[in-house]
């Protein structure tokens, strides 16, 4: 159902941000302080209690994630805000960076208390140069009003919070990677475990969060963590509250909307996007950034034996509430939350082909099965497209997507491979055409 | 010749360092701020000041270097240019966008103009995709372009000095 709202980016058409006396007014702050006034386990179940499901890609816990966190004890604790936005196709974390970047410092403020940190660091991607300059002059009103620094609120709890930026390298998004590259070195993934809750940002207990589920601590906190959760259709999932929907590719209205959580693809694609370019077909969606395997407005979703899908079998995936676990259920993944669309215009092999090119670009090189296979993807890729590829060569291709999934250090291998196996299942006949005869039952463009 | 900072940018460095529990952790944002005190580019030099800033070893900064794609281990032109590829750009047409900037400026992708003026590459998704098609200058975004504004644009950079810094 659609239920827009407006508490993540209330400024969301104003380009100049929104100033700290405009964010105190409308109650902001009000949540880090009442933060600062409870045991800090009470701020970590209120943020249990509202069921916010990362919003950077994984869609785990926020609060369970929180409650690895040891004790605060001998070494210091660390918050890391994951900010290095580069999944193909996302583009909301931004959006909260430059519009209401109060809101993510205040859960930042809030963040450190619940996980016993005195530190955050929020890695921003060196590109977003607006949302890294709208950061740091809201840590410098925040100092200045004195919710941060020695004395947040009155309490003699420090918190400190810096801006640090990689210098571009999609892999460093990855947690570990990411926490690699604050440490000064290459952005390479580490191998877990051990987990950062135990040994993350210099070898102490960390947590590495999404901006995005940052600023939502802080509704959580506002609204109270219940009440938070059930503003989502997906309550029962476990799926709470609000969050930003991205919609780009072949739509009239391309931009980011915010809504419940349980918002369907469908909503996201006719209502708030618009609709198709020119009222064309859609062909496919691909759901939340370029790591999830795309899906066919064909498909019907079939989830046997669990009874919170009876509504929803037999329907269309368009059809299916926006969620982690919902979306998991039909062989893909929520991801960012930023769908990409693809009218009959755009040939889904030279989609594939772009995106292939994207993760042979950005592996990182140290697992052989990720290097070699997305290279390896590339070349048949190519070849497909050249129309000199053999049909052995494509069932090679999902063979060697089949082999780096599961058998690499981070995530990016299954990243790629997914995709790459999903657009051949689904349209294999555009495959095999390029294969027999050169392409010519395609469009052989993406853009309209 | 060694390569130094003034003493403003001496004063940057202290706070950057401050910010960390160690020394290392200070490498990529110092390596950012002597890229741009140097013309764009980390050479040599850049690397052992680095390194004797921070108590690493030269090999340790040059594996930084080399891993990150947006410090340069070559000079670039004077404005750097980046056309993003990635495909929600490229279902609205950023191969029209490089193409057109291929023809105007006389270079491929990853070449510099004979005038050492603008370095033109391809970037991958650079979080703009809601407005695509869309190129970074320097550091600017130019979102939803069109044809007719990249002309524009790229007009800009011939006859002004210096874009934003
Ligand atoms: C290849 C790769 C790239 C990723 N890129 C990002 C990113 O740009 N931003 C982000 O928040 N999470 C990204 N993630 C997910 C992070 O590893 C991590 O799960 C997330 O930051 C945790 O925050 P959350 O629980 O709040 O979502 C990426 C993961 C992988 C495997
Ligand atoms: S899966 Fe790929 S990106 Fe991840 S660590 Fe291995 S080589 Fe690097
Ligand atoms: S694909 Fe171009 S900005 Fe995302």
């Amino acid at each position: 159902m659609l239920n827009r709202t407006d508490l993540i980016i209330k400024s969301q058409d104003r380009t100049d941000g929104q100033s700290i006396s405009e964010y105190i007014a409308a109650g902001g702050y009000g949540a880090a302080e009442k933060a600062f006034s409870m045991p800090r386990e009470a701020v970590v179940n209120e943020v249990k209690a509202a069921h916010i499901r990362g919003r950077g890609g994984a869609g785990f816990d926020c609060g369970i994630k929180w409650g690895f966190m040891p004790q605060p004890g001998a070494r210091p604790h660390y918050l890391v805000v994951n900010a290095d936005e580069g999944e193909p196709g996302t583009f909301k974390d931004r959006k909260i960076m430059e519009q209401n970047p109060h809101l993510l410092i205040e859960g930042c403020i809030i963040g450190c208390y619940a996980i016993g940190a005195h530190a955050c660091y929020i890695y921003v991607r060196h590109e977003l140069h607006l949302a890294k300059e709208r950061l740091w002059t809201a840590i410098e009103q925040a100092k200045d009003k004195g919710y941060l620094g020695k004395h947040p609120f009155g309490k003699s709890y420090p918190v400190d919070i810096w801006v640090h930026t990689g210098a571009g390298a999609y892999i460093c998004g990855e947690e570990t990677a990411l926490l690699n590259s604050l440490e000064g070195k290459r952005g390479e993934p580490r191998l877990k475990p051990p987990f950062p809750a135990q040994a993350g940002a210099f070898d102490c207990p960390t947590s590495v969060n999404n901006v995005e589920t940052v600023a939502a601590v802080t509704l959580a906190l506002r609204s109270g963590g219940d009440a938070f959760s059930r503003m989502s259709l997906l309550h029962e999932f476990n799926d709470g509250g609000v969050r930003l929907f991205g919609v780009s590719g072949h739509v009239k209205r391309p931009g980011i909307y915010e809504a419940a959580v349980g918002l369907t693809l469908r909503e996201l694609i006719y209502d708030l996007g618009g609709g198709i370019l020119d009222d064309r077909p859609m062909i496919g969606v691909i759901p939340g950034g370029s790591s999830c395997p795309i899906l066919l407005p064909s498909e019907i979703v079939d989830v046997p034996g669990d009874r919170r899908f009876e509504p929803f079998n037999g329907k269309s995936v368009l059809d299916l509430p926006m969620g982690v676990d919902t979306f998991r259920s039909i062989g893909t993944m929520l991801g960012t939350c930023c769908a990409i669309v693809l009218s009959d215009a755009a040939d889904p092999v030279l989609a594939c082909r772009n995106l292939m090119q994207f993760y042979k670009h950005e592996s990182c090189g140290q697992c052989t099965p990720c290097r070699e296979g997305c290279g390896w993807l590339d070349r048949l890729l190519e070849k497909i497209v050249a129309g000199t590829a053999t049909m052995n060569e494509l069932n090679l291709a999902s063979e060697v997507a089949s082999n780096i999934a599961g058998n690499t250090i981070c995530a990016f291998g299954d990243g790629a491979a997914g995709p790459m196996l999903a657009f051949v299942q689904k349209f294999r006949a555009s495959f095999e055409d390029y294969i027999q005869s050169g392409g010519s039952k395609q469009t052989r463009r993406l853009a309209l | 010749m060694a390569f130094s900072l003034t003493s403003e940018q001496s004063a940057e460095l202290e706070q950057i360092v401050a910010r960390y529990p160690v020394k290392q952790a200070a490498c990529i944002p110092l390596l950012h701020l002597c890229q741009r005190a140097n013309g764009n580019w980390i050479s040599d030099e850049v690397i052992l000041f680095v390194a004797e800033q921070l108590n690493l070893s030269p090999s340790h900064v040059t594996g930084v270097v080399s891993f990150y794609s947006l410090l340069n281990e070559k000079p670039p032109g004077k404005h750097q240019v980046w056309v993003c590829r990635t495909l929600s750009c490229a279902l609205r047409g950023s191969e029209a966008i490089l193409k057109h900037c291929e023809k105007r400026l006389g270079i491929k992708s990853g070449e510099t103009t004979s005038d050492g003026n603008v370095t033109l590459r391809t970037a991958e998704c650079l979080a703009s995709c809601g407005s695509a098609p869309m190129l970074q200058i320097d550091e600017k975004y130019h979102e939803n372009l069109t044809v007719e504004r990249l002309d524009t644009l790229l007009e800009s950079l011939r006859s002004e000095p210096k874009g934003t810094p």
